[in-house]
């Protein structure tokens, strides 16, 4: 078997690891990151049959491996949308579930005692939210940001959490 | 079989195991490690697939600031990881999507042992007029040459992605600072990292920008360079990420995509299709082009990876 056919099996394995995460981890940002493993393996398809392409001097077809470059770049933009969107959902929230339809989740009809002390003052909001979401209104403006309340202003603990972990 | 596919295929199976592992991994946390070594490694494959300049992009993007931005998420979201892992679906429900998977891998696996003999190739047509661009890397040649306009909506494409992460923020927060306030210890490695790395990055940065031309290399992988440098003074509490209402920022923020855009107008009147550069100077257009993007994808990158305003503007 030749090198390009290798990664081009290589490249078949990584959408199948993808897909396979993405459609069975609950956590978003697992799935953001089985996503990114799709992405890859369609990028090394590509970049297999450019290699197939060589040729007048080229160790790959240069087209091909242009537009990957393009490819990358534009995926790298795709994944700070996601995160970002995944981290405005746990700001106005607290939880990063998917599961948004279910307000009779265990968890949330009784939270457990860290959470009450955690997101206490979440907790409420979340109701009122879900409680507008139920109704099939889209509020117009989010009754969270009135007080101008966010995890981060009444929870030191996450703040510290988010500062410089790095 | 010979040693350089040999080692292919351990290269391949590496890259397999890692990738498997940051889907199986119990910990978020873990699993993105996970993915910037599997990021890593495949810029090797890309070097075996002759493909330097994709190997340069795939470490500096696909792995670093990939990386950067899901740990920082990961850390982040650490508070919500048992709730969310207790809805794991069930084990009929995984079978299922496994064996959706497999037959998905198992179609582009057909696909690829079915690829035609001899494969079509561009290159021929690239390398006729490479002379007439006066670029030596083909790569960069086709970017800002033959699929110009491909460049061109990329570099407008990461700029609209920012003003999406930038509209999540509350209102509150509008016009204020991206991410949250780093801080590290003055007298840490991360704030020593941060005060010696940054003059050799940006050299390096610049000098894969400008070598970018000949030799594998360019502007996507310079400014990511100049980013992650950037980043890593704001990670180390050194400087704070500038609020996204400043004139100046937003200035530098669209003046590489307008003067891409404007440069590409103006091939209508002295070469005669848009996009199209005059005979003799398409090297120096390139240039001017590459130079007027290299602020703006530094900055876009950067402050992609800082995130949604979160800090009211200081007064």
């Amino acid at each position: 078997m030749n090198v390009p056919t290798l990664f081009g099996l290589c490249a078949a394995a990584l959408v199948g690891l993808g897909l396979y995460g993405v459609i069975t981890n609950p956590q978003p940002l697992r799935k953001i990151l089985a996503f990114n493993l799709i992405g890859n393996g369609v990028f090394l398809l590509f970049g297999a049959i450019a290699r197939r392409g060589a040729g007048a001097g080229f160790g790959g077809d240069p087209v091909p491996q242009a537009l990957l470059i393009t490819g990358i770049v534009v995926a790298f933009s795709a994944t700070a949308l996601a995160v970002a969107l995944l981290l405005r959902l746990f700001q106005a929230t607290g939880s990063a579930t998917l599961v948004g339809e279910q307000p009779a989740k265990p968890e949330v009809d009784d939270p457990k005692p860290y959470q009450v002390e955690k997101f206490g003052v979440l907790r409420r909001v979340q109701d009122k939210r879900s409680q507008q979401l139920k109704s099939n209104s889209n509020p117009p403006l989010s009754p969270f940001f009135k007080g101008g309340v966010s995890p981060w202003d009444s929870n030191p603990s996450l703040e510290k959490r988010g500062r410089g972990d790095f | 079989m010979t040693v350089a596919s040999a080692l292919a295929l351990v290269l391949a199976l590496l890259v397999l195991a890692v990738a498997a592992w940051t889907i199986v991994a119990r910990r978020p946390f873990a699993a993105v490690v996970g993915f910037v070594a599997y990021g890593l490694l495949l810029s090797i494959a890309w070097v075996a697939l002759s493909a330097i300049d994709v190997a340069l992009t795939e470490a500096a993007i696909g792995s670093g600031l990939t990386g950067v931005l899901l740990i920082g998420a990961a850390t982040r979201l650490r508070a919500t990881e048992a709730a969310v892992s207790a809805e794991r679906p069930g084990a009929s429900l995984r079978w299922l999507a496994a064996l959706t998977s497999a037959t998905v891998a198992g179609a582009i696996a057909v696909a690829v042992l079915s690829l035609p003999d001899p494969a079509p190739t561009l290159a021929p047509a690239v390398a006729e007029h490479l002379a007439a661009t006066g670029v030596g890397n083909a790569v960069t040649a086709v970017l800002l040459a033959y699929r110009a306009l491909d460049t061109l909506l990329e570099s407008i494409v990461v700029v609209f992605a920012l003003i999406g992460v930038w509209s999540l923020a509350p209102d509150r927060v509008w016009g204020g600072h991206p991410g949250p306030l780093h801080h590290a210890a003055p007298s840490g490695i991360l704030a020593y990292l941060a005060r010696v790395l940054p003059p050799i990055g940006i050299i390096v940065g610049l000098y894969i920008f400008w070598v970018g031309a000949d030799l594998p290399g360019g502007k996507f992988q310079g400014a990511t360079i100049l980013a992650a440098m950037w980043l890593l003074v704001m990670m180390a509490g050194l400087t704070d990420a500038p609020p996204i209402s400043r004139t100046w920022l937003r200035i530098l923020l669209v003046a590489g995509p307008l003067l891409f855009i404007a440069i590409g107008f103006a091939g209508v009147l002295t070469a005669g299709a848009v996009l199209a550069y005059p005979d003799g100077y398409a090297k120096l257009l390139i240039k001017v082009i590459e130079a007027a993007l290299l602020p703006t994808l530094t900055l876009t990158l950067a402050l992609l990876v800082a995130g949604a305003p979160e800090r009211r503007l200081r007064r």
